[in-house]
């Protein structure tokens, strides 16, 4: 409790982090605008895959959450030739998120990175090894090594704005983009960096991780409706929907926003990160780490849970987990969790993997905007034990503005609990 | 069967072109990958890799050191066409 930091460090005095840029490409669009103008008109991003491949092997699933832009068409051939898919979609995200920011001048000793992925360069790793049993060792590339390691993505991004304060690659699966943003603060607060690029990415929509997550029964076997296959709190959910997609932002301290008059788009106001110890793959079915990094997150932004608003939830679709997390958050919350608009957006995005935690917080960032939570779509019978108040099919209006929290959850294999407190802008909804 | 000089260097200059997104023109005879073209050994690696396939040849890793110009590379392609 000694390190709590006073309620009006969240609402912007000396040591705030703010968000000053935002970056995207997903399965709804290839930015943040059209992405977020979907996920308001409750949009689906799951499509029919349509690589040979899917067939060829036999593949119990046959459809994904693949971009809407595809990367291939917004990079020239000799950078998308360069990069792991990963590395590319950050790169994307990135170069929006730094626009927006105004590409702030800042010394490269003060810039960070911090870009996380769940599972790499996987797309390189496998053309790779396809190559070399087809075809030999001397046709394996000289980047293949730099463009699969799952860092790629950080010191791509490095490269692009010459950020030398470090650049960060934590992976813990499907909490990774999430946490990237709590690395990415923590680097501001301590006074390593005055400006941070940071966020998540994945690009896995391919044969092996498919088998692989079905093998697990983890994903939704929907394939002939593939819209309306990720469902979660309804009662007929069957698992998550594998997509693909990065989300980044631009990170700043207050102090250096401020005297370069950025314009800032929210507060990451508090960060918990928590891990189990309890099962590589399940989550604790009590969700005890996870009310806990719920709780370390309020507890930084020195906010109570009758100032939370909206939450963004990791709820992905499957079975246990959802009703997992809910638990844990009427935990965290206790009272104040029946006015609180719940949200599960992969309903329209699917599962982004390392990328849907920092995905989620920009939309986080954008609800506290517009004032607007948006919809969970394919509920047609909620989940008797899901026990939150869910935003269903239309969005719902939320209270806006500095002084309120919208919370985002990312949990991964391996027992990861990372939890953002996130604050809107000052002005709020227009 | 031999390609012609320009055949083969309009095919190093495609080859370049994808690896750095350097414009095909810029690939000229006399122009050094390393000191004129700013290429380095990594992509020139990758070029060897994906030149090896296009025309056709085996370049060993004991000559490719050695092609330092365009005019080096394209001449050893024609000679190993030969």
């Amino acid at each position: 409790m000694s390190e709590q930091t006073p309620r009006s460090a969240a609402a912007g005095t000396s040591g705030a982090v703010v968000v000053t840029g935002m970056g995207a490409t997903t399965p709804l669009g290839g930015d943040v605008p059209s992405t977020w103008e979907a996920a308001l008109a409750g949009r689906s991003g799951a499509r029919p895959l349509t690589m040979p491949f899917v067939e060829e092997l036999g593949l119990p699933v046959t459809f994904g959450g693949t971009l809407a832009v595809p990367a291939t068409d917004v990079l020239p051939r000799h950078e998308s030739k360069r990069l792991d898919p990963s590395a590319q979609y950050a790169l994307i995200a990135g170069r929006e998120a730094w626009a927006q920011a105004g590409a702030p001048e800042v010394e490269g000793e003060r810039l960070g990175v911090v870009v996380a992925t769940g599972i790499g360069g996987v797309t390189t790793l496998i053309g790779a090894y396809d190559v070399l049993r087809e075809r030999g060792p001397r046709r394996v590339l000289p980047l293949t090594v730099p463009m699969l390691m799952p860092n790629g993505a950080a010191g791509a991004l490095a490269i692009e704005f010459g950020a030398q304060a470090g650049a960060h690659s934590p992976a813990s699966a499907c909490a990774s983009g999430a946490e990237a943003i709590a690395y990415a603060a923590e680097m501001i607060r301590t006074g390593r960096a005055d400006v941070v690029i940071a966020g998540g990415t994945e690009a896995a929509i391919l044969a092996l991780p498919i088998a692989a997550f079905a093998s697990m029964h983890a994903l939704s076997l929907r394939n002939d409706t593939p819209e309306t296959a990720s469902r979660p709190y309804d009662v007929t959910r069957d698992g998550f929907v594998l997509a693909e997609g990065a989300g980044v932002v631009v990170l700043e301290s207050e102090a250096h926003a401020a005297a370069r008059g950025a314009r800032v788009l929210g507060t990451v106001a508090g960060a918990g990160i928590t891990s189990d110890a309890h099962h590589i793959a399940a989550p604790d079915p009590e969700g005890l780490g996870a009310t806990r990094a719920m709780r370390l997150a309020l507890q930084q932004a020195g906010a109570q849970p009758s100032d939370v608003v909206h939450v963004n939830a990791h709820a992905t679709s499957t079975p246990v987990g959802d009703v997992a997390e809910a638990v844990a958050l009427r935990a965290a919350l206790g009272g104040a969790t029946d006015g609180v608009a719940v949200s599960a957006t992969k309903s329209m995005t699917g599962h982004l993997l390392g990328g849907a935690g920092s995905l989620e917080a920009i939309f986080c960032l954008k609800a506290l905007e517009d004032g607007l939570a948006p919809p969970t779509i394919n509920v047609t019978e909620l989940d008797p034990q899901i026990d939150l108040d869910v935003v269903l099919d239309e969005p719902r209006k939320i209270p806006s503005g500095p002084d309120v929290v919208a919370l985002n959850n990312a949990f991964g294999f391996g027992g990861h609990n990372a939890a953002l407190a996130i604050t809107g802008p000052r002005g709020g909804a227009a | 069967m031999a390609q012609s000089e320009n055949e083969i260097l309009d095919g190093i200059a495609e080859l370049v072109n994808e690896e750095t997104g350097l414009p095909k023109e810029s690939v000229e005879m006399d122009k050094s990958f390393t000191d004129d073209l700013d290429i380095d050994s990594l992509s020139m690696t990758s070029i060897v890799v994906h030149a090896e396939e296009k025309f056709g040849v085996t370049i060993p890793d004991e000559d490719s050191k050695n092609l330092r110009t365009v005019r080096d590379v394209v001449a050893y392609i024609q000679q190993a066409q030969g």
